[in-house]
């Protein structure tokens, strides 16, 4: 089969992609004798060889392969027959090493499919990868490959390279086509390198800079100055990202593109036709690339790709609408058809001039959008999803609305959150409250994510060109008939509604890890994998205590203490004064922790030792234990009987908690310095609180042995953070709203601890004889 | 005035509405037409001068005994224990019987010329009693007086140095006790015997003794052969009280016992209708039970226990005896039997009780979901002589919300043991192989016993032992009204209205089932025959 490739070498890039994926098992396949070496870009920690691996052998692409040849029979294969080459599209030379070089000087065809095809990918990096990289590649190939011997270098583009016009697109060079824009690449190229130094300035005045802090604190809350500079950092980074795609849409926008994306494929097309003059160039120009109609099997998909996005959030009745005209036309390609089409090229003979194919099916099988819906409801009012209460969830109408009208729409919504969220993130919330913020804020999220599909695809969805398709037919006829045989090329074939209903559709709901069934799921949930593996290994555990164990404050136990022996007279002088100062005391807090305990502990000033001794027994019973979180100290005393190493860290004075002493393996509290029997009123050295925790936690794993992975955190607010931050796994208690919002991000467990419910709640504790 | 005696009414179309029991609040429910209720004597009449009775105690002990001054003498060592807060339920008004007997005794030692005199709270696996409490118990005197020379402590089973192994019974079990009650010269118990449980021999050897002492007769198999440990000659428990307390006699320590007996005048004035028969109850009394019940219905759970904890019981002293140990607790367990004992003719089906406010572990503190089993299955399901009220595969009919609320600084172990051990099982038996060895040996429950107030991390397994025979015996239990989850949590079975758990009961013992009412308050006890 395919004699002409018996004994060639094959070099392909953007094999982890998900066109190279399906190539790369395709060529493995049906090409016994031809040799693939695969340019990967090594990752921070993985070579070449284990992406190689990890990122493509390990796919369920190979799944069909690996059974026909059995485990070793696959594994000879890839040895003999899959080379992995260190490189990068993205540097001149491809950062090859001399074998490299050797493999790609040997290469009698290189298929190029490296590129960046996330659709919101940043002006400079679409440039630097789909529009230099294809020259890039190919200036190597031709420096590289001798000029006797025979060479063909092809490369994967799109059809959307054509633009956002109607009418047909022909399968010739983008300069032959009416109306297209007279840009030079390389002024392209030069302003999109300009534009990053200039907008990475922008992001850098002082008035951004201001904006990010405050908008860092309003997530964060008083975090402390490390998290807040690294979230600042953070949110400045994703302005820069954010302005860099906007910018490149704009660009691409302004001159008949979609999306930079379309817009630097098609300048690269461009450079490419300007270096083709030695090499024999082949073009591929894909419309959208869908799942696999059978190869390697019905359904296959690699990643989450364009339409699926939009389909789950469709069937979860996130997305009413989505714009466009129920009589265009949605061009979509399955997988193994362009693999076909790569395959079909490869195999032909090298073309004398640089040629163009489309891969696509609108001009021949067109699929209209209203078809699709059709289809779409169909399937789901058959199947439909579940939501976490196990309802069906309702499909929505389609109307078929244009773009502006979506946008609107969308946009009021999320503003609408938005403002909810603010409000809700400043109440103090407990309870089925708690709840309703989650809910709110992963509507907000969803709303997110379904504007950006808008933004992202509404532009596509508008383009009606109509991709003329003959070069492939006219080379496939001049293939050997058996080798037609095996390829997936022809469009005409495909079944639209059998694929979409029986083969796409279904894989898409797979992919998404939708809930397609009304029952719960089985066996233990997330948070109690998470609790379990908790428990295990070798750890250093660090607790917060107040309100992360027990339900009081440095300010509660003060009231106690004070009050515990005294008349009900003075009691009441007491409880006025501390509420009547609480204001004061509430906003010290916000703003310095460590300036509030040391204004507040000032109190303990004279306070007679012997006599808090005294009180120590009473303390314990009437505070500390009926105060506590019995679900917290339990979970403490599992990890000590795991045989972790447990650490109570607080900002509490020390006699406080030496009750609950032996609770742990060792106690972090502050301590109070003594004058003739009684308290100096005084905190000296540096308070246990905020960076203080972070700092503190990695010092005790070290001098304990442990690594920071190895250690666990439990605390309950967003002062914590720098702990929960450094902890190998977090645990949020009873967080605030912040707190929790933040942890649900992460993924961090939240535990819900309350007090045992037989005692009354007071707002001040007030001690009273037992 | 004599009191009426105790009997068994049998519920016709004139009898009202009974009263219930339900934890912190009560309910009147209509007992299916000749059910049987058990009503106790009324309360015995009190000696007028408890004073002059204690002397005279002192003065001529029972058995095999001299008088109290005749063992006292200058120089000695005198240690007297008392019982802990467990008893009486609720707390009785002040003075407390045990500190009119302590004073006396004290005064006693004065005259001899005793000075080393030390007071112990004999807890066993208790929780230490709170300061208040101790004052209560042994009257402000002698408070004030010994406490801060640290010479009124509280038993620790948990100090090691401070336990004296006696040696073992003709049964191998290991006695060992408090260090300084077993070095004295003369240890002085005294005693409050609200149930025949209490007193005699096991008031050393349990409320002295240690972990590794208890656990010889704390345990399902000698609660299973308890039948009821109530009645101390068919009681295993008891029994092995008698082995460690004769071991203890033969030993040499010299036990002068102090048994008192109260009566049930349990409730002062403003609940009244408590103490009456339902079909005597006067305007006064239906009022405030409307009163009581309505507004307890809309107190918060919490206040309404503070509000019932801090009842103060104005019992009445029925006896007074001293002397030596057996002796004396002969006289005691008469008259506990005069008060609470009624003559019931054969068993029942069925049987319902109502649970209060209060057991005796649980004094200013929350009746959770363990005790709630181990007052009905324990206490009140023991509360017979002879025969079981209910019959073999009968059921047992409980009133109480069963709340799944705990004290996290008097029961923490319980938590655990509710979280941890009854999600497991409810077996008995495979809870003790299984997991009391690591509750009773844990070092943090060890700590809160011995330095706040918790009971010992094994005490909830001695809760769940004690309702061992009856879980043995029995068909099924109906909680009425508790929470549900709570209930099944138990082993029980949740019902909201009596009718309810009728109707489920009336599925296991069959049709047209036998009820009969163990009438609470106050205290009663059946003689079954």
């Amino acid at each position: 089969m395919f004699d002409v490739l018996k004994g060639k070498t094959v070099f392909v890039t953007g094999g982890t992609g998900f066109l190279g994926t399906a190539f790369i098992e395709s060529a493995l396949r049906k090409l016994p004798d031809t040799r693939l070496a695969v340019l990967i870009r090594p990752g921070r920690n993985a070579s070449a060889a284990k992406r190689l691996e990890r990122d493509i052998l390990r796919n369920s692409c190979f799944d069909r392969l690996r059974s026909e040849l059995g485990a070793d029979g696959f594994r000879d294969t890839v040895r003999n027959r899959l080379l992995p080459v260190a490189g990068d599209v993205s540097i001149d030379g491809l950062g090859l090493d001399e074998a490299g070089r050797e493999l790609l000087a040997e290469a009698d065809v290189v298929i190029h499919s490296a590129a960046t095809v996330s659709f919101d990918a940043t002006l400079d990096q679409a440039v630097e990868i789909n529009l230099l990289g294809p020259g890039r590649v190919l200036s190597t190939y031709r420096e590289l490959r001798s000029a006797t011997l025979s060479a063909h270098f092809v490369s994967v583009s799109t059809a959307y390279v054509a633009g956002s016009r109607k009418g047909d697109a022909a399968e010739t060079s983008l300069s032959r086509q009416p109306h297209y824009p007279r840009v030079s690449w390389k002024d392209e190229v030069t302003s999109a390198r300009e534009l990053r130094r200039l907008v990475e300035q922008r992001s850098r005045e002082a008035k951004r800079l201001l904006h990010f802090r405050s908008a860092a604190e309003e997530e964060l809350g008083p975090a402390g100055v490390a998290l807040l500079a690294e979230r600042t950092e953070r949110l400045r980074l994703d302005w820069v990202k954010s302005e860099m795609v906007s910018l490149g849409r704009a660009r691409a926008q302004s001159l008949g593109w979609p999306d930079a994306y379309a817009m630097t494929k098609a300048l690269g097309e461009q450079a490419l036709e300007e270096l083709a003059a030695t090499i024999p160039v082949s073009v591929i120009r894909p419309s959208i690339i869908e799942s696999a109609v059978s190869e390697p099997y019905p359904g296959w998909i690699r990643g989450f790709r364009m339409a699926e996005p939009i389909i789950i959030s469709f069937a979860r009745g996130l997305l009413k609408d989505f714009p466009g005209a129920a009589e265009a036309v949605i061009d979509v390609i399955p997988v193994d058809y362009v693999v076909g089409a790569l395959l079909a090229v490869a195999a032909s003979p090298p073309p004398p001039e640089i040629t163009f194919y489309h891969s696509a099916s609108g001009s021949l099988n067109p699929l209209r959008y209203s078809k699709l819906v059709t289809l779409v409801r169909k399937y789901f009012s058959d199947h439909p999803l579940y939501d976490d209460r196990g309802s069906a969830i309702k499909i929505p109408e389609w109307t078929y609305p244009g773009r502006g009208e979506v946008e609107s729409k969308l946009n009021r919504s999320k503003e609408l959150l938005r403002a909810l969220n603010r409000l809700m993130t400043r109440l103090p919330l407990r309870g089925t409250l708690l709840d309703y913020q989650d809910r709110l804020a992963e509507t907000r999220v969803t709303l997110e994510r379904a504007q950006s599909y808008v933004e992202l695809y509404g532009a596509y969805a508008e383009c009606e060109a109509n991709y003329l398709f003959s070069n492939l037919l006219r080379i496939t006829a001049n293939l050997d008939p058996a080798d037609r045989q095996l390829l997936s090329v022809d469009p005409r074939e495909i079944d639209w509604e059998r694929f979409i209903l029986e083969t796409h559709l279904p894989s898409v709901v797979e992919h998404a890890r939708a809930k397609t069934s009304p029952t719960r799921q089985r066996g233990e949930s997330r948070e109690d994998r998470l609790r379990r593996s908790l428990l295990t290994g070798r750890r250093i555990v660090v607790f917060d205590l107040e309100n992360t164990l027990i339900a009081a404050n440095v300010v509660d136990s003060f009231a106690w203490l004070a009050t515990e022996r005294s008349s009900p007279g003075r009691k009441g002088i007491i409880a006025t004064t501390l509420l009547a100062e609480a204001p004061k005391l509430l906003s010290l807090d916000a703003r310095d922790r460590s300036d509030f305990l040391r204004y507040f502990y000032r109190r303990y000033r004279g306070a007679d030792i012997a006599e808090l001794e005294d009180q120590s027994t009473r303390f314990m019973t009437a505070f500390l234990l009926r105060k506590s979180f019995p679900k917290g100290l339990a979970r403490v005393r599992a990890h000590r009987a795991a045989g972790h190493y447990t650490v109570l860290v607080t900002g509490a004075l020390s006699f406080i908690v030496e009750p609950i002493a032996p609770l742990f393996d060792e106690i972090v509290a502050l301590e109070m310095p003594q004058d003739e029997g009684r308290l100096t009123g005084e905190i000296r050295g540096a308070l246990p609180i905020g960076e203080a925790r972070a700092d503190l936690l990695r010092q005790l794993a070290r001098s304990h042995g442990y690594g920071e992975e190895d250690s666990i955190a439990y605390a309950d607010s967003t002062s914590d953070l720098p702990l929960l931050e450094a902890a190998g796994v977090a645990v949020a208690v009873n967080p605030d709203p912040r707190l929790r919002q933040l942890a649900r991000r992460r993924g961090w467990l939240i535990e819900e601890w309350s007090r045992s419910p037989g005692y009354p709640s007071l707002f001040l504790p007030l001690g009273s004889q037992l | 005035m004599t009191a009426r005696p105790g009997f068994v009414l049998e519920v016709d179309r004139s009898t009202p509405p009974t009263l219930f029991w339900y934890g912190e609040n009560f309910r009147l429910e209509r007992l299916p037409r000749s059910s049987r209720i058990l009503y106790p004597p009324e309360p015995l009449p009190a000696i007028r001068d408890v004073r002059t009775a204690i002397e005279n105690a002192l003065d001529n002990p029972a058995g095999d005994q001299k008088p109290l001054d005749a063992l006292l003498f200058p120089g000695m060592q005198l240690t007297i224990a008392f019982d802990d807060v467990s008893l009486p339920l609720p707390q009785m008004t002040a003075p407390d019987i045990r500190s009119l007997v302590i004073e006396a005794v004290l005064e006693r030692a004065a005259q001899a010329g005793v000075e080393d005199v030390q007071l112990v709270a004999a807890l066993a696996l208790h929780r230490r009693m709170t300061e208040g409490e101790l004052k209560h118990a042994v009257g402000k005197r002698a408070y004030n007086a010994l406490k801060p020379r640290g010479l009124l402590t509280q038993h620790d089973a948990e100090d090691q140095a401070n336990m004296l192994e006696i040696g073992h019974t003709d049964q191998g079990e290991l006695v060992e006790i408090n260090r300084r009650a077993a070095e004295s010269d003369l240890l002085v118990y005294v005693n409050i015997n609200l149930v025949s449980m209490d007193g005699g021999h096991k008031s050393v050897a349990t409320g002295l003794a240690s972990y590794a002492s208890i656990r010889h007769h704390h345990n399902v198999k000698t609660m299973v052969q308890s039948r009821s440990f109530m009645d101390r000659h068919s009681s295993e428990l008891h029994s092995s009280n008698w082995r460690m307390g004769r071991l203890i006699k033969d030993a040499g320590i010299k036990i002068f016992q102090i048994e008192t007996t109260l009566n049930t005048n349990t409730f002062p004035d403003s609940f009244r209708f408590l103490q009456r028969r339902e079909w005597e109850w006067d305007l006064r009394d239906r009022a405030s039970f409307v009163a009581a019940n309505g507004a307890l219905a809309k107190t918060p759970p919490a206040l309404a226990r503070q509000i019932f904890h801090s009842i103060r019981s104005p019992y009445g002293v029925t006896g007074v005896n001293a002397g030596e140990v057996e002796a004396v607790h002969d006289l005691t367990l008469a008259k506990v039997f005069e008060q609470q004992l009624v003559r019931v003719e054969g068993q029942t089906d069925i049987l319902t009780m109502g649970l209060p406010f209060v057991g005796p572990y649980n004094v200013n503190s929350i009746m959770n979901p363990i005790l709630v089993y181990c007052l009905s299955l324990g206490y009140f399901f023991n509360m017979y002589r002879h025969k079981p009220l209910v019959r073999k595969g009968g059921v047992v009919i409980i009133s109480h919300p069963t709340r799944p609320e705990f004290d996290p600084a008097f029961h923490p172990s319980y938590i655990d043991f509710y979280e941890q051990v009854l999600t497991e099982t409810t077996d008995p038996l495979i809870i003790e192989q299984k997991y009391e060895e690591t509750f009773a040996r844990d070092p943090w429950y060890i700590h809160l016993y011995r330095t706040g107030n918790a009971y010992h991390g094994v005490h909830p397994f001695y809760m769940w032992y004690w309702g061992a025979h009856a879980l043995d015996h029995l068909g099924g239990v109906i909680v009425m009204g508790g929470d549900p989850k709570t209930v099944r949590r138990l082993g029980f079975k949740p019902a909201s209205t009596l009718n309810d758990a009728l109707e489920m009961a009336g599925s296991i013992v069959g049709a047209n089932p036998t009820v009969t009412h163990l009438h609470s308050p106050p205290l009663v006890m059946a003689d079954v025959y």
